[in-house]
């Protein structure tokens, strides 16, 4: 990312002056294709496990054998046996889970497992481990640590930045060339390292999520301390005021909209980073329980746990987004 | 503890460099420009190479920058079978599949305001979501092979470049295209001719995030399964063995190709957008 993308992504063009009860249909017939297009599209995933249960229970299936199944086509074998499908959206160990198998799967292990399950918060007092509520807070936990670590040492570098030439020329070109590389590659390897030398548990997934929330905080935050235009600038040294103070009463004020926009990049990053340093050590979270669902081929489990995924994301960015909306009307910035 | 003593002294000697140059006479020069950077990194290299083998760190933590090199070099051959396998085939294929479709997909949303206002929120909420997730059920579908690797990086790069063209194609201003309207230009040839070029700047941005996007989605995708080759298979397995030398290789190559995917697209950008207004008139 380099150092224009920001400024880019920060005006969108989202509000083109439709009122909102306008805005929904549109976005609700999209979704709504979205879950026809996978309703339709489970049938020819699950076929053959289909045709395979249902030669078992006595039906009549075209090609009879499992070989000649095999080798053909998914579509072809839907064609052929379209009286034999009624148990596409309901099959035990599907390819592809029908949406509702997957709320299902989210419903058993969020609100069931907690209120009805041996383990559960109602009849032990701690959260399931079962549950993807507590692996969700596994998740949330490294990434608020993860992004606070990250967003406070970005910002302190950007200020280094901006105050001294030295730093400017040496780190900000390494700044933008780290972004270019795929880090979450050193993810296990970190988490491998720091275990080695006797840390665990939270800090190593922090320590990736910090690591990827870094630098859009680095740029961004480099960009809007230096927003404040020459004339502000020349009025701060009429005052002769000193650095601090310009930093304090003009720099930073000014650097809060373009802060805001690179929070949002870097919690979803954040969470990305989470999730993905939860991989290699199966000790709970999001990441964990998609890589257990992957190797015991239960995908419920890896849907639920995606959507779950999904629903933190959006919450995450929404609730900066709303931060922002706040902060800045706050400080005058928008009637 | 002399080596340590080292480092120290090499890091004065290199900040001392570096503050004189940017400071002197010189410093706006190309040449300055680019030498504070590199005589920055090299102290970082030396520091590392010295602070490591000063302190006695064992190379299972943190292995000395002269281990890696000679493991690079040693491991040349293993490493252009993984570079193939994980960038030339999963990356680069599902990178140019995921954006030629999101490209389709936005001349499309282009030609239809329903489509626009029902894709766009849709395209923003999922360029923020963790798609590295789909991962594990990309492999489970189309196997251990690249294919399920380009699979995902098309899914990873889709949307982001989908949000950004689109964005792009909407840059013109009402004048411009009314202009358009009264030379009679069919929407081919206002598209081709003013709201292409118009674009590419969006287009570009779209293109430069991507290409990070799509190291890392076929790196992540070999965590969850791969032939006995590809750069995330080196890694985790390395790891295993504890052969670290040859983890970092493997890191020094996904970073050294990403940064040349990147520097690929920005030089094309750099051709291509001349007459923007970043790249006129120098900085």
């Amino acid at each position: 990312m380099s150092e224009d993308t920001l400024g880019k992504k920060s005006r969108g063009k989202s509000g083109t002056g439709w009122p909102r009860w306008l805005r929904l249909p549109p976005v609700l017939g999209m979704v709504l294709a979205l879950f026809a297009l996978w309703y339709v599209a489970v049938v020819p995933m699950n076929v053959k496990e289909v045709l395979t249960a249902a030669e078992r229970a006595g039906v009549a299936v075209s090609p009879p054998s499992a070989v000649e199944r095999r080798d053909m086509g998914n579509w072809a074998l839907v064609m052929r046996n379209t009286h034999a499908l009624g148990d596409s959206w309901s099959s035990d160990r599907p390819k592809l889970p029908a949406p509702h198998q997957v709320l299902v799967e989210l419903y058993d292990s969020t609100i069931d497992e907690e209120l009805n399950g041996r383990r559960g918060i109602v009849k032990s007092g701690t959260l399931s481990n079962r549950s993807l509520v507590y692996h969700a807070i596994v998740t949330l936990n490294a990434t608020f640590l993860g992004f606070v670590i990250g967003t406070v040492l970005g910002c302190a570098l950007a200020v280094g930045i901006v105050h001294s030439r030295v730093m400017d020329m040496s780190v900000m070109p390494w700044a933008i060339v780290s972004q270019t590389i795929p880090i979450v590659a050193l993810a296990p390897m970190i988490i491998v390292v720091l275990y080695s030398i006797g840390v665990q548990g939270l800090i190593p997934k922090a320590v990736i999520s910090a690591y990827l929330s870094f630098f859009p905080v680095v740029v961004g935050m480099v960009k809007g301390l230096r927003s404040p235009d020459a004339m502000q600038m020349d009025l701060m040294r009429t005052y002769s005021a000193p650095t601090t103070a310009v930093l304090w009463k003009l720099r930073l004020p000014a650097s809060v909209p373009y802060l805001f926009a690179s929070l949002k990049i870097a919690i979803a990053a954040s969470l990305v980073g989470a999730i993905v340093g939860e991989l290699p050590v199966q000790k709970g979270g999001l990441g964990a329980r998609m890589l257990a669902g992957s190797y015991y081929g239960q995908t419920a489990q890896i849907w639920a746990a995606l959507l779950v995924a999904a629903g933190l994301a959006a919450v995450l960015v929404w609730a900066t987004g709303w931060m922002e909306r706040r902060t800045l009307r706050k400080m005058g910035a928008k009637p | 503890m002399t080596l340590v003593m080292f480092a120290v002294l090499l890091w004065a000697v290199g900040f001392g460099v570096n503050v004189m140059l940017a400071n002197g006479p010189a410093r706006d020069t190309g040449a300055v420009r680019l030498a504070v950077p590199l005589i920055f990194g090299a102290t970082m290299l030396g520091m590392w190479e010295l602070i490591v083998r000063g302190t006695q760190v064992p190379t299972v933590i943190l292995p000395p920058p002269s281990l890696i090199a000679a493991s690079f070099v040693g491991n040349l051959s293993t490493l252009w079978g993984d570079f193939t396998q994980t960038i030339l085939k999963g990356a680069l294929s599902g990178y140019i599949i995921g954006c030629g479709a999101a490209f389709l997909t936005a001349l499309l949303v282009d030609r239809s305001d329903y489509l626009r206002r029902g894709l766009l929120p849709l395209g923003n909420f999922m360029a923020a979501l963790p798609i590295v997730g789909t991962a594990p059920i990309l492999v489970m579908w189309f196997g251990f092979g690249w294919q399920s690797k380009a699979a995902v990086v098309v899914l990873m790069v889709y949307f982001p470049m989908l949000v950004n063209t689109v964005a792009g194609l909407s840059e013109t201003s009402a004048m411009q295209r009314d202009l358009m309207r009264t030379y009679a230009a069919t929407w081919g040839q206002s598209l081709w001719t003013l709201r292409l070029p118009a674009a590419l700047p969006f287009i570009f941005n779209g293109l430069k995030i991507s290409s990070t996007l799509a190291l890392i989605g076929a790196i992540v995708a070999e965590f969850f399964g791969s032939p006995t080759q590809g750069l995330g298979f080196r890694i985790s397995t390395s790891i295993g063995q504890l052969d670290l030398g040859m983890v970092w290789s493997a890191i020094l190559v996904s970073a050294l190709s990403g940064t040349a995917f990147y520097g690929l697209v920005a030089l094309a950008e750099r051709r291509m957008t001349f007459w923007h207004a970043s790249y006129r008139g120098g900085r």
